[in-house]
C-alpha cells in the first residue's frame, strides 16, 4: 500500500493540505507564456521557483522549456528585486534576444512588493528594452489561486497588448485555456473546417510538440505572434474557453477595446463541442460544415455502440476546475456517474456549477473546490468508484484502491500522447472515450472469470 | 597550443571553444563566466583555480535550483517514517513530491510518508498576518492523524520574509506532543546561490535534533555509516546487498531509504564511509569530532570504483576474514560486469562524454565511462564548490563570502562521555603510512585528463554550444537540459534522477549503466533526424516508363 497511512474516516483539517490538487501560479504564467511566438518567459525571484516550474513543465510536455530568473539571493530580498530584473532583462535580450519576455512574479518578489510595471518603466527609460521589443508581466504570487489563476494571470496581460485600430480584421479570437498543444491545434483545425478566421492565444502547438529534427531552436515557429495579439483588438468577437482560465482576458478585451466575449466551458465532450461550435458559426456568421457534424456523429455513434459499459458507472475526478466542468457534463451525458470530484483551485462558483450538472444524478456527489487528493481518496474509501480520472499523481490511489485509472489533466509524467493527441472536439471526445474504454474493457478482461472471458466486448 | 584533445571529434579546440561560449556574453557577465570556465592543464601537485560556488548571474537561463530544494528535496526527501511538512504556499511542496525517483522498501507494515505530500498552503492573510499559528495546527493535524515518530519542518522563501518563528513553533510543539520529535529547517530558497546551502542546512539539523538520540548497540561487527548516498533509482538497495554479502553492517545512510532510527544511531557506527562529498562532507567532519568517528571518502560508482572502496573499507577494520571476504565477493561480482563491459564496448570504445550534474556525481560517473573505454570532455557541477574541483587542500583558501555567510555552521566539540576514538593514534598511523587517506578527497580536476574543459555552473546557453561546437557522443545532466540536448541530435542521460533507469551503483548497477549508454549511443534513432528527402534534396527525377 503506498498511500497506507491514508484513513477512510474524514477528519476536518483546517490548516494540513495534504497531495494537493493544484499547483502555484507561476507555473501556469510560464505554460501561457510559452504560446508566445519568441517569448522567453521569466520568473522574477529566486532560482528554485523557475527550476521547480521547468522541470514539470518539461516532464509533462517531454519538450525543452526555457525560461529565465532573476536568481534573487538574501541581498534582494532584503533590498528589493529591481536592480537582479534591471540586469536581468539587458543579459536576456543580448543573449538570447526574444521579441518578448513575459515576466511573472513569485511568492518572494510580491512579498517584497516589487512593483514590475514600475520596473518595466525604468527599463524602458534606461534603454533597456531595445525598440521593437517587449516585456508584459502578470502578478503571480502563488498564497493566492493556483496554477490556473496564474495562466489566466498571464493571458491577461497578453490581451493587454491588444490595440484597436478602430477598424473589424473580421478575425474571432479565441482563448483556448490551459489545454494541450495538441488541443489547441484541434481548436484550430476546427475553425480553420468552418472558414472561420482566428487569433488563438496562448497557442503553444508548434512549441511544446515540436520535431527531432537535429536542430534546436529556443523559439520554435509556433505561438502566437505580437502582431496576432495586437490584432485582437481588433477582433469581431472572443470566445473565452473556460472562465478560469480565459474569462479574465476576454473580459478585459470586451472592456478596453469594445470586441464582444462569450465564456463558454471548455470544449470537452459532446455538449460543450457543440456549444462551441454553434458560438462560432454564430461570431463569425458562417453556416457550419458537413464534415463538423459528420465528426459530431461519429462520436454519437460510439457513445451509443459502447453505451452498455458506460451505464451508471461511478467515477472519482480530480484536476483543473474549466476540465472538470466540462467532464463532468460529458460523463453525465454517457450515462456515468461523476460521484467525487476535487478541484485544489479555489473558487465557490465550482462546487455550484458541478452540483447543476450532477443534479440529475438523484443522488448526492461529493464536490470540492481547495479540496486535495487527500480527500478525494477518503471519499473513494467510503464509497468506492469504477473509474479514476486525473493526472499522474492519481496513479498511488489507482493502484492502492486497484482502479481503472485514465490520466487527464497536468501534470501527466509517465504516459505520453498528450502533447500530439487531442481531447478536445468531438475528435478529442473521441479519445477521451478510446480511453476510458480500454481501462474499463481492460479491467472486464483482467477480472472476468475464465467461463465468462469473450473474444467479443 | 597544446590544449586540443585527441578524440575521433577532435576537430576542437579548448581555447577556442571557450572563446565561443562567452561571446555572446555581456563585458561583465563574460568575465564573471572567464573564471569559472576552465581548460585543464593537468599541473603537478597543483590544481589551477576555478570560481565556484558564487551567485547566478541574473536572466542566464541556469540549471541550478534552490536552497530549499536541497533540503527537503535532496536530503530529507528520501526519509521515508518522518512527515516532512513544508511551511508555505503550495507550489513548493507540490514540485518536490515524488519526483526525484528516491526508492525506500517499507516493508509489509514499516512507516512510510514518502507518497504524500505535506503542506501548509498558505494564504494571503497567513503572509499578511503570519503563519505560525497555521503551522502549529497543521503539525497538530498530521500528528493526530498518523501519529509519526517525528515531523520536519520547511521554510520557504515567503515565510522568511514575514519572520514567521518556526524554530519555536517546532519545539512548542515537540514539547506538547511529547513522543513525536518536531524540528524545523531554515532552507528558504533565496538564501545560498544554490542547492547546496540547503544540503548544509539539512544536515546541520538532523545532526543537532536526530543523531545521538539512540544509544543502543545495534549487532554487526564491521558497523559503517554511509554519508551521501539517497537511494535514486535504487543505488542503495544495491550497495546494502553489497554490504550484507561482505558482512559489513550499515548503521545508517543519510539519507537513502533511510528512517528516524538510523539517524538517531549514527554514532554508534565505526565508520563514516562519504558518497556525495559536496552535500554531506561536513557531518562527517562533525561526527569525528563528536563521537571519534573516521571519515573515508568512497565511490561506488563504477564497478572498479566499488571493489576499490569496499577494499578500503575492510583494510581500515583490518579484519582477515572481512578483507578475504570481501575478496571473495569482488571476484563473484566481477565477471559478470567483465562480461557485459566487453559486449559493450566495441560500441562505446572512444566515445566522448560531457556531464553537468550535481555537486559530486559529474565526478563519479567518470569512472563507470573509464569502464566502458569512454572519454569525459567537459565536466562540471550545478553547485559545487572549490574543493570539489580541487580537492580539499582548498578548503582554508575558500573565501567565504555573503551568501555562504548566512549558512549556519555548527561548533562540535568531543561528546563528554560519548567521544571515543575508534582506532588508537598508532593504528592511525600504521593505516596511513600504508597509503591510507582519511579525510581526503582529491577533487574533479586531477581526474580530467589535460586539454579538457571543467565548467562550473553551466548554463542552457553554454551547454546548447558545448554541444553544438564538439558533438559529444553523449551529454549528461537533468531533465532540464534534456530536450534541448537531444534535440541537437545527441543523446542525454540525467543523472540527477536517472530518468526511468538504475541502480548504477555498485556491481549491478555497472552493468545497468553499460547496457544504457550502449543503448543510447547505439540507437538507430540519432540516424532518422533528416528524411531522405533532406538528405539529397535533388528537385527532380526522371523515370523512364
Ligand atoms: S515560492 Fe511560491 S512561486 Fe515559488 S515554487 Fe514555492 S509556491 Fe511556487
Ligand atoms: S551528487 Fe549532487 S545532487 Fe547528488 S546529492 Fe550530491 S550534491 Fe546532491
Amino acid at each position: 500500500m503506498l498511500l497506507r497511512h491514508t484513513p477512510a474516516e474524514i477528519t476536518e483539517r483546517k490548516a494540513l493540505a495534504i497531495n494537493p490538487a493544484k499547483t502555484c501560479q507561476p507555473i501556469g504564467a510560464m505554460y501561457a507564456a510559452l504560446g508566445i511566438h519568441g517569448c522567453l518567459p521569466h520568473s522574477h525571484g529566486s532560482q528554485g521557483c523557475c527550476a521547480y516550474h521547468r522541470s514539470t513543465l518539461t516532464r509533462h510536455y517531454k519538450e525543452p522549456v526555457s525560461a529565465s530568473t532573476s536568481s534573487f539571493t538574501e541581498g534582494a530580498s532584503v533590498f528589493g528585486g529591481s536592480a537582479n530584473m534591471l540586469q536581468a532583462i539587458s543579459n536576456i535580450f543580448s543573449v538570447y534576444n526574444p521579441e518578448i519576455i513575459a515576466v511573472h512574479t513569485t511568492c518572494l518578489s510580491e512579498t517584497i512588493g516589487d512593483d514590475l510595471p514600475q520596473i518595466k518603466k525604468k527599463a524602458q527609460m534606461e534603454g533597456k528594452i531595445p525598440a521593437g521589443k517587449h516585456v508584459i508581466s502578470a502578478s503571480t504570487p502563488s498564497y493566492a489561486g493556483s496554477h490556473v489563476t496564474g495562466f489566466s494571470s498571464m493571458v491577461t496581460a497578453m490581451a493587454g497588448m491588444a490595440e484597436s485600430t478602430g477598424k473589424k480584421n473580421g478575425k474571432v479570437n479565441i482563448i483556448p485555456g490551459w489545454v494541450e498543444p495538441a488541443d489547441m491545434e484541434e481548436i484550430k483545425r476546427l475553425a480553420g473546417l468552418m472558414g472561420v478566421k482566428s487569433i488563438v492565444f496562448p497557442d503553444t502547438s508548434g512549441v511544446l510538440n515540436g520535431p527531432l529534427s537535429g536542430e534546436y531552436k529556443m523559439f520554435p515557429e509556433g505561438g502566437t505572434t505580437v502582431a496576432e495579439l495586437k490584432a485582437t483588438g481588433d477582433a469581431v468577437g472572443t470566445l473565452a474557453l473556460g472562465d478560469w482560465c480565459s474569462g479574465d482576458a476576454a473580459r478585459y478585451l470586451d472592456k478596453e477595446h469594445k470586441v464582444p466575449c462569450k465564456i463558454l466551458d471548455m470544449p470537452y465532450g459532446l455538449a460543450a463541442t457543440d456549444r462551441f461550435i454553434d458560438a462560432l458559426r454564430t461570431m463569425a456568421g458562417i453556416t457550419v460544415p458537413d464534415e463538423v457534424a459528420l465528426e459530431r456523429g461519429q462520436l454519437v455513434d460510439l457513445i451509443s455502440d459502447m453505451h452498455q459499459y458506460l451505464y451508471q458507472k461511478k467515477v472519482a475526478i480530480f484536476g483543473d476546475p474549466d476540465q472538470l466542468i466540462a467532464m463532468t457534463e460529458f460523463l453525465v451525458s454517457l450515462d456515468m456517474q461523476p460521484i467525487h470530484i476535487v478541484t485544489g483551485t479555489p473558487g465557490k462558483k465550482f462546487e455550484k456549477r458541478i452540483k447543476e450538472l450532477t443534479a440529475g444524478l438523484g443522488r448526492p456527489v461529493n464536490v470540492k473546490a481547495k479540496g486535495d487528493m487527500f480527500l478525494l481518496h477518503q471519499w473513494i474509501k467510503q464509497e468506492p468508484v469504477d473509474l479514476l480520472i486525473g493526472n499522474t499523481y492519481g496513479k498511488y490511489i489507482a493502484r492502492d484502491e486497484d482502479l481503472p485509472f485514465v490520466r487527464w489533466g497536468f501534470p501527466i509524467l509517465d504516459r505520453q500522447g498528450h502533447q500530439y493527441f487531442p481531447t478536445v472536439g468531438y475528435k478529442g471526445g473521441l479519445r477521451l472515450l478510446e480511453k476510458i474504454l480500454g481501462e474499463l474493457m481492460d479491467r472486464k478482461d483482467r477480472d472476468d472469470p475464465e467461463s465468462k472471458f469473450e473474444l467479443v466486448l | 597550443m597544446g590544449t586540443a584533445i585527441d578524440s575521433k571529434a577532435a576537430a576542437w579546440n579548448a581555447e577556442e571553444v571557450k572563446a565561443e561560449l562567452l561571446k555572446k556574453y555581456p563585458p561583465k557577465v563574460a568575465r564573471k563566466r572567464a573564471k569559472q570556465i576552465l581548460i585543464n592543464e593537468a599541473l603537478e601537485n597543483e590544481t589551477p583555480e576555478i570560481s565556484a560556488n558564487v551567485r547566478t548571474i541574473p536572466g542566464i537561463i541556469t540549471m541550478r535550483g534552490c536552497t530549499y530544494a536541497g533540503c527537503k528535496g535532496v536530503i530529507m526527501g528520501p526519509t521515508r517514517d518522518i512527515v516532512n511538512l513544508v511551511h508555505g504556499p503550495i507550489g513548493c511542496s507540490f514540485y518536490a513530491w515524488l519526483t526525484r525517483r528516491n526508492q525506500t522498501d517499507a516493508g509489509p507494515d514499516g512507516e512510510n510518508y514518502m507518497n504524500y505530500c505535506f503542506s501548509t498552503d498558505m494564504q494571503e492573510q497567513d503572509i499578511i498576518f503570519g503563519g505560525e499559528k497555521k503551522l502549529a495546527a497543521a503539525i497538530q493535524e498530521a500528528y493526530d492523524l498518523f501519529h509519526p515518530r517525528s515531523i520536519a519542518v520547511f521554510a520557504t522563501c515567503p515565510v522568511g520574509l514575514i519572520g514567521d518563528d518556526i524554530h519555536t513553533v517546532a519545539a512548542k510543539m515537540k514539547e506538547k506532543l511529547g513522543d513525536c520529535n518536531v524540528y524545523a529547517f531554515s532552507c528558504e530558497g533565496y538564501k545560498g546561490v544554490s542547492q547546496s546551502a540547503g544540503h548544509h542546512i539539512a544536515n546541520n539539523q538532523v545532526f543537532r535534533h536526530i543523531v545521538g538520540e539512540n544509544d543502543e548497540v545495534k549487532p554487526g561487527k564491521f558497523k559503517i555509516n554511509l554519508l551521501g548516498e539517497y537511494n535514486i533509482g535504487g543505488d542503495g538497495f544495491e550497495i546494502d546487498r553489497l554490504f550484507e554479502k561482505c558482512g559489513i553492517t550499515c548503521i545508517s545512510t543519510f539519507s537513502g531509504n533511510s528512517t528516524y532510527d538510523q539517524f538517531a544511531s549514527a554514532h554508534t557506527a565505526d565508520l563514516n564511509a562519504v558518497m556525495c562529498h559536496r552535500s554531506i562532507n561536513y557531518v562527517a567532519d562533525m561526527l569525528e569530532t563528536k563521537f571519534g568517528i573516521p571519515w573515508i571518502k568512497v565511490n561506488f560508482i563504477g564497478a572498479a570504483a566499488t571493489a576499490k572502496s569496499l577494499r578500503k573499507i575492510a583494510e581500515y577494520f583490518g579484519d582477515k576474514k572481512l578483507i578475504a571476504r570481501v575478496e571473495e565477493v569482488i571476484a563473484e561480482e566481477m565477471p559478470a560486469v567483465e562480461a557485459v563491459a566487453a559486449e559493450v564496448r566495441p560500441r562505446t570504445e572512444g566515445k566522448t562524454a560531457m556531464m553537468f550534474v550535481g555537486g559530486s556525481r559529474a565526478h563519479h560517473y567518470k569512472e563507470l565511462f573509464n569502464e566502458m573505454g569512454m572519454k569525459t570532455i567537459a565536466a562540471g557541477y550545478e553547485f559545487g564548490h572549490r574543493d570539489d574541483y580541487e580537492g580539499r587542500r582548498v578548503i582554508p583558501d575558500i573565501r567565504v563570502d555573503a551568501d555562504s555567510r548566512n549558512i549556519e555552521e555548527i561548533e562540535v566539540e568531543a561528546d563528554p562521555t560519548r567521544y571515543q576514538p575508534r582506532k588508537s593514534p598508532k593504528e592511525l598511523e600504521a593505516l596511513e603510512k600504508a597509503g591510507y587517506q582519511f579525510k581526503y578527497y582529491d577533487g574533479l580536476i586531477p581526474d580530467m585528463d589535460n586539454g579538457t574543459l571543467v565548467i562550473d555552473d553551466l548554463n542552457q546557453y553554454e551547454a546548447e554550444k558545448l554541444v553544438e561546437l564538439i558533438k559529444p557522443d553523449i551529454f549528461c545532466a537533468g531533465i532540464k537540459e534534456k530536450f534541448s540536448v537531444q534535440k541537437l541530435g545527441v543523446p542525454m542521460k540525467q543523472l540527477h534522477s536517472y530518468d526511468s533507469g538504475g541502480p548504477y551503483a555498485g556491481f549491478q548497477g555497472a552493468v545497468n549503466f553499460y547496457r544504457e549508454i550502449d543503448r543510447l549511443v547505439s540507437s538507430k534513432v540519432w540516424g532518422y533526424l533528416k528524411a531522405p528527402w533532406q538528405r539529397d534534396p535533388q528537385l527532380s527525377a526522371s523515370y523512364n516508363y
